[in-house]
């Protein structure tokens, strides 16, 4: 038998971090609240359904009302070591961000193809699949992203800086293709 | 006959058939992915379909819609891990009958219950069609807004013990889709002065964070788990037999499922549960369910599957998406500029025929294909959980980044999937912000045009499909409440229960009991007894 509260042992959700999410989500919805008088415009003539300001105070007031009770419901009001475990997994997971982000610069430098074929195989090695066979079928995953979209379905996606480089002839056919 | 003709004719292509035979392959096997799910597809290729006709690029996306919950049911009931998060009652079932080497029976009676859902639900709707096209006129911009906060509200209850944070969730939403110019005053909207926010937040660009972005995420973050898989031997026709002994089951589930997927906000997890429930209720053996019951297989699947069709209702029909996967379609639409609602209803029903023709041609490919492909496909089970997230955050960037090819379009949506990300470590729902965006979208425009033309606040119920649908509001609502006062009272009474000190005295001395009558107890009882007989000898040989 744990020590847990009947209000945690029946809470829907694991605790762990909702706590201070509610707390992060409550203060971005002070935050806009306050903002809503610069950032939105109230039309003169113009009734109140149809004022500019209305659905973004609907939206606003909704996020702070019912997170502000959320919060005050919440089976545990007190951080503990269990929140702050639990933050940092969210702030791990912001590496996988940055190698989006790096994915996403490289594409328009390095061409659609070469920055798939380099990711792919980068990020599997990073998550550990360091034999041969992983790393071929991303790199074969990746090639087949590529003719799939860009080739077969022609999906907007410029062609790398570097095919300028290219010769005329193929210097094209990259850009349609890959 | 003539419509049905001419819904033919706009399906007879060959693209709409290549359309309908990739997105039902394609549909099972994302579906039979464990972390994969059709709405990460649909948000993946959503931007591939926008260079399509509109009814090959639907049927694309409808295919995946259809078949992938045809595909979740195989990795429920041979690994216990739903496929899609809707197959999650099928492994109630379906598992342990893999665990008593019924593996085949439970593959065959899903597949059966699965299409027998989505063709009666296909045929509800098409001899519903007629009735339907007569009703959607009578909603107008008061109408469409009121069925809008009726699906907000709904999607917000329907979260229980999880309602503050669902409404909240919905609110932001709704405020994410006012960022941007406004489109009639044209004045900004919590812009801050950033160029990037002047066009606004993509619903595509947060669908893909939301769903796609996270779920990378999530699996790039987990373990790779070592899975089992029991070989398949024999057919898989079986299924159907069984099912046809259980007709009552299947027909009353199948409703459930056409009737809650026409529901805004409710979809395939209520039709599920009052399908099981039903089952169960009626059942000659309702200590079977949850231990690999037939009837509890066939209630989950023939529920979950009668919805995609019926969810298309309330889309074509008033233009209001009941749930994610529908909001996405509505993307769709609105870049052919076909406008779904009373006027697609009144003056393109061979397109929406063709649609549901489309559904019903998928479900018997999807049912032919399993039959046979099952022994390969379920190899894709095996693929490891953090190959898979970085097999989706690549697929991830085409979906972005293909949409306008914006850089901050992609870190808008890293964002979400951050968010996305946490949501899901918390089990909250991700749903609630896409409804209130879109949705919200729709109640500020049809609230606008609905408000010009009224002078009192009981103008705008007075007419009889606006009054049936605020009277059902009220009543969501007061059963709603009702249910929160009834939810206080038992967890008032769980806690008097359990606090107070007769209770705690009592919790005691069941435990002094359990101690005493373990072997330790015994042992050490059996001791005293022993030194108290001893000392009452000496008492009495004194």
């Amino acid at each position: 038998m744990t020590d847990k509260s009947v209000e945690e042992r029946r809470f829907p959700a694991p605790l762990r971090g909702q706590l201070l999410f509610a707390v992060i989500f409550f203060v971005l919805s002070l935050f806009l609240l306050s903002q809503i008088g610069d950032q939105t415009k109230w039309v003169k003539k113009t009734s109140f359904a149809a004022q500019p300001r209305f659905w973004p105070m609907v939206g606003i007031l909704l996020m702070t009302i019912c997170t502000g009770l959320h919060l005050w419901k919440l089976p545990r009001r007190r951080i503990n070591i269990a929140d702050w475990r639990e933050a940092k997994k969210w702030f791990a997971v912001i590496e996988f961000g940055i190698w989006f982000f790096v994915y996403v610069v490289t594409v328009p430098i390095i061409g659609y193809l070469f920055a798939t074929l380099i990711f792919m195989p980068s990020l599997s090695y990073r998550m550990g699949y360091r034999t041969r066979t992983p790393l071929l079928w991303s790199v074969a995953f990746g090639f087949g992203t590529v003719v799939l979209f860009k080739s077969f379905l022609s999906v907007k996606i410029p062609g790398g800086l570097i095919y300028e480089y290219l010769p005329s002839a193929l210097r094209s056919f990259f850009i349609l293709n890959f | 006959m003539e419509l049905l003709l001419s819904a033919i004719d706009v399906l007879a292509r060959w693209d709409v058939l290549l359309a309908l035979t990739v997105g039902s392959v394609g549909g099972v096997l994302i579906g039979a992915i464990p972390g994969v799910g059709p709405a990460v597809a649909i948000a993946i290729l959503l931007p591939a379909t926008f260079s399509m006709d509109p009814i090959v690029g639907l049927t694309v996306l409808l295919g995946i819609y259809g078949s992938s919950m045809y595909g979740g049911a195989i990795p429920a009931i041979l690994i216990n891990t739903p496929g899609t998060a809707v197959n999650a009652l099928t492994t109630y079932d379906g598992y342990p009958m893999t665990a008593r080497g019924e593996a085949r029976r439970a593959l065959s009676l899903a597949y059966s219950a699965s299409f027998f859902g989505g063709i009666l639900s296909i045929i509800c709707l098409i001899l519903f069609a007629p009735v339907l096209a007569k009703i959607a006129p009578l909603f107008g911009s008061r109408e469409i807004f009121l069925a809008a906060l009726l699906g907000i509200i709904l999607v917000v209850i329907v979260h229980r013990g999880r309602t503050l944070i669902a409404a909240a969730l919905v609110g932001f939403g709704i405020f994410i889709n006012t960022i941007g110019l406004e489109p009639v005053k044209y004045s900004k909207r919590f812009t801050f002065d950033q160029a990037f926010l002047s066009s606004g937040v993509n619903l595509i660009v947060v669908v893909l964070g939301l769903f796609a972005i996270s779920q990378a995420f999530y699996l790039l973050q987990s373990d790779d788990e070592k899975i089992r898989l029991t070989k398949l031997r024999g057919g898989l026709f079986q299924g159907l037999r069984e099912l046809a002994r259980h007709p009552r089951v299947a027909t009353v589930s199948g409703s459930f499922g056409v009737l809650m997927g026409m529901i805004p906000g409710v979809g395939e997890f209520t039709a599920q549960f009052l399908g099981y429930t039903y089952a169960q209720r009626t059942s000659k053996r309702p200590e079977d369910f949850g231990r690999g019951s037939s009837e509890g297989l066939i209630a989950s699947e023939t529920a979950n599957n009668a919805v995609p069709a019926a969810a298309m209702v309330p889309l074509l029909a008033l233009g209001i998406p009941g749930e994610a996967l529908t909001a996405m379609m509505l993307s769709v639409f609105y870049v052919h500029n076909v406008v779904p609602g009373p006027q697609l209803f009144q003056n393109q029903m061979d397109f929406v025929v063709a649609l549901y023709i489309a559904l019903l041609i998928l479900n018997v490919m999807v049912l032919v294909f399993l039959l046979f492909a099952t022994n390969h496909i379920i190899k894709l089970i095996k693929i490891p959980n953090r190959f898979l997230g970085v097999c989706i955050l690549t697929l991830s960037f085409v979906g972005v980044y293909s949409l306008r090819n914006s850089m901050s379009d992609c870190v808008i949506a890293a964002v979400f999937g951050l968010i996305g990300f946490v949501l899901k470590r918390l089990s909250l729902p991700v749903i609630p912000i896409i409804l209130g965006m879109v949705l919200g979208n729709i109640m500020e425009v049809k609230l606008r045009a609905g408000m010009a033309r009224v002078k009192t606040p009981f103008d705008f119920i007075d007419r009889p499909v606006a009054m049936i649908l605020f009277l059902l509001i009220i009543m969501v609502v007061i059963l709603h409440i009702r249910r929160v006062i009834a939810d206080r009272k038992e967890l008032k009474e769980a806690k008097w229960s359990n606090k107070h000190a007769s209770t705690n005295f009592g919790i005691h001395l069941s435990r002094r009991r359990d101690y005493l009558s373990t072997e330790r107890g015994k042992v050490v009882r059996a001791k005293h007894l022993t030194s108290f007989r001893q000392s009452t000898d000496k008492s009495s040989q004194q």
